[in-house]
Parts: C-alpha cells; structure tokens; sequence
C-alpha cells in the first residue's frame, strides 16, 4: 500500500526481522532496501537518505548482530541512533537575550508555510516566559496579510506594528518596528516577513536588508513539514542568502511523515526549535529530536507520555485507584476521577498517539471508536446523580435513573445502557483482580490497573 | 493558435525553468555520460526522478515501462532513450481526457486543500479568467475559520471585478454556502466558486464539515454542474498523494489545481498524482499574476519538463 506511514513500514520490516531467529547479512539488506523506500515515500532529501543507508548498513552488518540475541532489536536501535543523530542529538532553544535589553526575531519562509500564525504562536509562548512581545507585520505584498496578523494577535493580547500609511518598504517598517518596541517597553520583537521564494532574488536581499539595519538575533525559517525533496534547497538557500539560526516545522499534526524535518537538519546542521502541531494558538511544541526518531522508528513518544503522566497523575490517587479497581468496589466517581485524569494528560487521543505500537493507521480507528463528546455526555450523566448514587450505582432504580436523564439532559436509554456497562466494567474487573492476585504488576504505577478497566462507553 | 499556445509554452518554460534545470539537465547528463544501458542508468534515472518528487511509486512503474519499451526496441544507446523515457512518463500519466465543462455549463465549483497551498488565490485567478471568458461569477467565502480569509478572498473579488458573499469570522461555512447559492441563483450566475477554509485532510471533524457543504450544494442547486477542485502545492512532497486521497474521500474530486510551480519545486508531483492517482491535473499556477494560473496539458507539462521543443519529438 502506496500510503502507508513510513512507522508502519518499519515496523513491517521489523515485525518479520523479529520472526527469524538469525539475521543474515542479506536481510540487514532486504530490511535497508524497505527502509530506503520508506524513507524516500517520506520525502527525505535522495542525498540524505544514500548518506543514511550507508553508515547504517556500515554500522549493522560490521557489529554483533549476527550474534546478538535478538537481532531485529539490534537493527532497530541502529536505524533509531542513526536517525536521532541525523535529527541532532540534544534540543536546542531559542538565543533569547536578557528581558532585560531587546531581542529581535525574524520569521521567514516560502509562501503558505504559516509564517504569520506561528509568528503569534511563538509571541504567546514567549509570553508566558515573562517576555513583552511586540509582533511586526511586514508582509505588505499578500492581500490582508497584516490583518490576518492582527486577527491573531488579538486573541493572545499582544499589540501588532505595522506601517498603516503604507509609506515604508519591510527593512524599514522593521527599524521603526524596533524603535517603536524601546519607546514603548517592550523587550522583544518578532518580524513577521512575507512569503517569498528562494529563488526571487529581489525578495531574499530584501530579508538581508532587513538584517544588516537592526540587529537580528534569531532568523528562524518556518518550513511546512509537507515540503518534498525541494526542502533541502529551500533551507540552503535561505541559509546561504540570509542566514538561519533555527527552524520550526508547522503543520506536523497532519499525517505527513515528515522527512523533511531530517532532510533540512542533514543538510543546513541548522536546529529545529519547534514545531507547530494545530490550528490553536498554543499549539507550538518543543522539538525533541530523540523521541521524534523513535516516533518515526514507530516506537511510540513513550517520553511524552511517562513525562506527562508523572506530572498529571496523583502517586496517591493513583493508588487508591488500583484498590478500588482491585476490589471491584468503584463507584462513578472514581470514574469521574479517571477520566479527568485522561484529560490532564491531554485526552485519549494524544495518549493513545504516544502509545507504542499503535500507528497511525490504527489511531484513526481509535478516533473513530473514541468519541470525545460522547465522554462528555457520559460525564454529564454522571454529575446528574447524587453523591450516593454516584458511591452506589446499585441504588439506581428505574425513578432516579428517569431523574438523571431529565437532568443531564439525554434519553432514559442512554442512562440505561453506562450503568449496564458500568455494571459489566465492575463484574468483568472482579474476575481480572482474581487473576491478578499475587502478580507481579507491570507498567507505572497505578496505571496498569486503569489499562484493564474497561471504559463505560 | 500557434502564437496562443507559444504565449502558454513560453510562460509554462519560464516559470518551471528552474525546475527543468534540475531534472531536464539531470536527464541529459546521464543520458550523455552512461555509455551502455545498464542498472546503474536505470539507477541514475530512478535517483532523478526520485529528487524531482515523482515519488518512488510513480518512478518504477515509469522505470518498468521504460525498460519494456528499450527491449522491444533494441535500444542500446543510453542517448537514444530521451524519447522513450518521456513516452514512458506521459504513458504513466494518461487518465484520459480532461474536461472543462463548468466553462460551459450552469455550475458549482467547489474548491478544496490543505492549509497554505494558494486557494484563495487560485480562487482569485480562476474568477478573473472566467469573467474574461464573459461568464457570469459569484463567489462565495466560506473560509470562515482563518484570520481575515474572507478579507484576502474580497480584495481579488474586487480586482475580477466578481460579486462576493460572506459571513462572520466563525460563523457556519454551510450557511454562507445557503446564502450564496440563493444568491447565485437570483443573480443569474454562471459559474459559483466556493472558498473553504484550510484544513489538514486527516481532521475528521473539518472533513465531515465538508460532506455537510457538499449535501447542501446537491439539495439547494442540483441542477448546477458540480466541479470539486482539489489545491495541491508543488512544494509538497509525496504527502500530496495522501491528501487529494483523502479530499477524494469526502467529495468527489474531479480535478486538481497544483500551485507553486514557479519556485524550485520539480513539478514531478504532477506526475505522481496522475500515475497514482488517476485524477485529472486542470490547472498549474506558475506565478503571481492573474493570467499565471494555466491550463494544464500533460503532454507539453512534460515536454517542458525535460526541455524538449514540441517540434523535436515530430
């Protein structure tokens, strides 16, 4: 299939690497042939992906692997290092000066990259790092670009600069821009350029312009994480031309599977920062190159995912969870408590997207089972009853469950058809704590016992 | 007719120039330096095609084709197979013939795509040429998700000098496509061009919005024309594959506009939606100004691809 997901790939390759007992030095290269192809389906620069092939196959067939014990780990933790390193090994943040003096930082890109709406992204983060951000509309070529700016700003309270009598071309509405910013207390400024082509000279000495009349001290350019082959010489000409300091990715929350995240850094050495991963404002994320490899790799963000449950989840409720689910004693509010739990860590879906093995093929699956408005029905239901029928579901008879309904406002059948499922949850998790008596218990935490309660809906 | 289509042919050479640097030129080094047909030519080709975004798919079913047509022939001559590689590329990227009906017709066009790959401007473009060819167009803004969308579409309304309807900023997408249907209606309208907003083909919830648009068009207008018209952006990789799939998924895709390709981009993309694919390229923008979005003819796309006069191959 033409449009599997260069995880899925992988892990086909790995799955029947595994199969075999012995790796030969033949299937290192069946397995290398399978993952030049995902890696060129997956738009990784041609010249990145010979370099790649190269030093893994170097790597895997002069190793232990032929005698290791298991051999398509061995190949998968050589691919993956290779990769991480490919991405950079470490992240890498922003060159932000003191708040205390003013920093400049200049967006640029090819058109339709989402230079403007990672402009107010990064505005918002930076925000909520203490900085007063001033954000500087310079696109005065795309029709309502400045508005689409404003529009944006507006919604995360930081003012926008922009030259309203159209009397400056961009190096000057920038220098005004910053003048503008030390007049006003402002202690950083992000130019939001226009979209241009790296090959439309006029509009690359324009971005040169802009550096050599103020002091800009990061050039980020914003690369869309569809970007083809032609993303490497995006890069280096932008780099070559202007000069880049980091770059963010947008758009990586579509199914694309990104190569040109790796395709940019093999070839410029240039640092991804962030990347974009929604229509929301506050949807920039840090980039993390080892667990985007493994994400690649089809491994899971398990990272992600033990890092927010350790925020999020209570060590002690946690405990008492497994308890009660133990005990086959909880009520709907401990249901209550575990999907709120779920929430913290950003809904099931994102957990789920972290999760091992599951790809993205399967995740859409998942979307579809998952419903998140039906949970939130099913909470509107639970908060209809009165606390002691919450602790007793066993108390409600045909006349609460009428009230209930009236309440939360769904049908009898509805309310009907979660305590038939809690019930069966609660029979179904007596029989599982039986089995479990006495065994050793895997995962983290109490989460173990929530991955065998099986959710009402 | 001759100077029409060298008016295209010029404008098509020009604004890919840089792209058939890189894949023409790439074509003809090998074709000059390989001495004997071999697998490392077969290689060097697939590597070319590969780097001008025909994707890997695309590329072998044009490798096989091509191989096949080298043995039949007796070719021998690396030199010689310019003519048959090209032949293997417009085989692979035959869908049939490409209509324009909604020229012609009473019609709704309905145009779709991803985040940032020139809509509303393709929009824009489209509405100035069908107005020049005296039709009769409305359009409609149903974009009314991103930031001043409906600002950006107005401003190339006035330029086509195009009626446009509208509603609020957040307001729902279907009801200005109620309202600009009625509105078509009552004005006589030949051609309807709907805007919609961005969305990322793999958003369930964006997606179902657009199957509500299109069961809104089918019951207030059936009698009209339908024209769904997929933007793709030529910088995009082998992800635009998966995204005209999916849009074709949602709505019945009759055609695609690919932008862009006046930038570095290969354009080879082209190639891999029609072999992939089979859904009709119907316009390539390959500049800025209104008469830069363009007809698109497979065969000339790939005559000016690989840098060969239409003359040279009678």
């Amino acid at each position: 299939m033409a449009f599997e997901s260069l995880s899925d790939k992988l892990q086909n390759i790995f799955k029947n690497l595994r199969k075999k007992g012995k790796l030969t030095e033949a299937d290192v290269k069946a397995a290398m042939k399978e993952v030049k192809l995902a890696l060129l389906e997956a738009d990784v620069s041609f010249k990145v992906v010979r370099n790649f092939m190269k030093s893994v196959q170097e790597k895997a067939i002069g190793s232990d692997v032929m005698n290791g014990l298991n051999p398509g780990q061995m190949v998968i933790k050589i691919v993956s290092d290779e990769l991480t390193t490919l991405m950079g090994s470490e992240m890498v943040d922003l060159k932000l000066n003191p708040q205390t003096s003013m920093t400049v930082i200049m967006m640029m890109g090819l058109n339709g990259a989402g230079k403007t709406t990672t402009s107010a992204k990064l505005a918002s983060k930076l925000k909520s790092r203490g900085y007063n951000p001033l954000l500087a509309g310079l696109d005065i070529y795309r029709p309502a670009a400045v508005r689409q700016l404003q529009v944006n700003a507006e919604k995360i309270g930081v003012p926008v600069y922009w030259d309203d009598k159209h009397e400056f071309l961009p190096p000057d509405i920038a220098k005004n821009a910053v003048q503008y910013a030390k007049e006003n207390g402002f202690n950083l400024v992000i130019l939001d350029t226009a979209g241009r082509l790296q090959i439309d000279k006029d509009m690359m000495d324009e971005l040169h312009e802009i550096k050599e009349k103020i002091t800009v001290d990061d050039s980020i350019l914003v690369v869309d994480a569809m970007t083809g082959q032609d993303a490497v010489n995006v890069a280096s000409s932008f780099e070559e031309k202007v000069g880049i300091d980091g770059v963010i990715l947008t758009k990586l929350d579509g199914d694309t599977r990104g190569g040109a995240a790796l395709s940019i850094r093999a070839t410029v050495g240039k640092p991804i920062l962030y990347v974009g991963m929604g229509e929301k404002l506050d949807d920039l994320q840090q980039f993390y190159p080892d667990r985007m490899a493994s994400r690649i790799l089809g491994m899971g963000d398990v990272m992600t995912l033990i890092e927010r449950a350790q925020q999020n989840v209570d060590e002690q409720q946690a405990k008492e969870m497994e308890q009660k689910l133990r005990k086959a004693s909880f009520g709907f509010d401990d249901y209550l408590a575990s999907m709120d739990q779920m929430k913290k860590m950003g809904g099931m879906k994102s957990v789920l997207s972290m999760m091992p093995g599951i790809n993205p093929s399967q995740m859409s699956q998942f979307e579809d089972a998952i419903d998140e408005k039906a949970m939130a029905r099913t909470e509107a239901i639970i908060y209809s009853m009165t606390p002691k029928e919450r602790a007793n579901p066993e108390i409600l008879n045909p006349s609460r469950r009428a009230r209930v309904a009236k309440g939360a406002g769904v049908s009898l059948d509805e309310v009907n058809r979660l305590c038939k499922q809690f019930e069966q949850s609660r029979k179904l998790m007596k029989q599982y704590s039986g089995m479990l008596k006495g065994r050793k218990r895997r995962g983290f935490g109490g989460f173990g016992g929530l991955g065998g309660f099986k959710l009402p809906f | 007719m001759a100077e029409k289509k060298g008016g295209f042919w010029s404008r098509l050479v020009h604004g890919l120039s840089k792209s058939r640097d890189t894949m023409g030129t790439s074509v003809d080094d090998a074709l000059s330096e390989f001495t004997s047909i071999d697998d490392d030519f077969y290689d060097e080709i697939e590597e070319i095609l590969v780097m001008g975004d025909v994707g890997i798919g695309a590329t072998t079913a044009i490798l096989n084709n091509l191989k096949q047509k080298v043995k039949e022939q007796h070719v021998r001559k690396p030199a010689q197979c310019k003519e048959l590689l090209l032949q293997s590329i417009k085989d692979e990227m035959n869908v049939g013939a490409t209509d324009y009906r909604f020229e012609h017709e009473k019609s709704v066009i309905l145009v779709v795509g991803v985040n940032g790959v020139g809509k509303t401007t393709s929009i824009g473009k489209l509405a100035g040429i069908l107005k020049n060819e005296g039709r009769k167009v409305v359009l409609a803004a149903a974009d009314t998700f991103r930031a001043a969308a409906g600002e950006q579409l107005d401003i190339w309304a006035k330029k086509a000098d195009v009626p446009m309807i509208s509603g609020q900023e957040g307001s729902d997408p279907g009801s200005v496509v109620y309202d600009a249907i009625a509105a078509a209606k009552a004005r006589g309208a030949d051609v309807l061009l709907i805007d919609t907003a961005g969305r990322l083909h793999n958003k369930k919830n964006l997606m179902a919005e657009l199957g509500k648009i299109n069961r809104i068009i089918d019951r207030e207008y059936p009698e009209a024309y339908r024209e769904t018209l997929v933007v793709l952006d030529g910088t995009t990789g082998q992800n635009a594959l998966a995204q005209a799939k999916e849009f074709k998924e949602v709505t019945n895709v009759t055609g695609i506009i690919l932008t862009k390709l006046d930038g570095t981009a290969k354009g080879g993309i082209a190639i891999a939606i029609h072999s992939q694919l089979g859904i009709p390229v119907k316009y390539i923008g390959v500049g800025e100004r209104i008469d830069d979005l363009q007809k698109f003819d497979a065969d000339q796309f790939v005559n000016a691809l690989f840098d060969v006069k239409a003359s040279d191959l009678q």
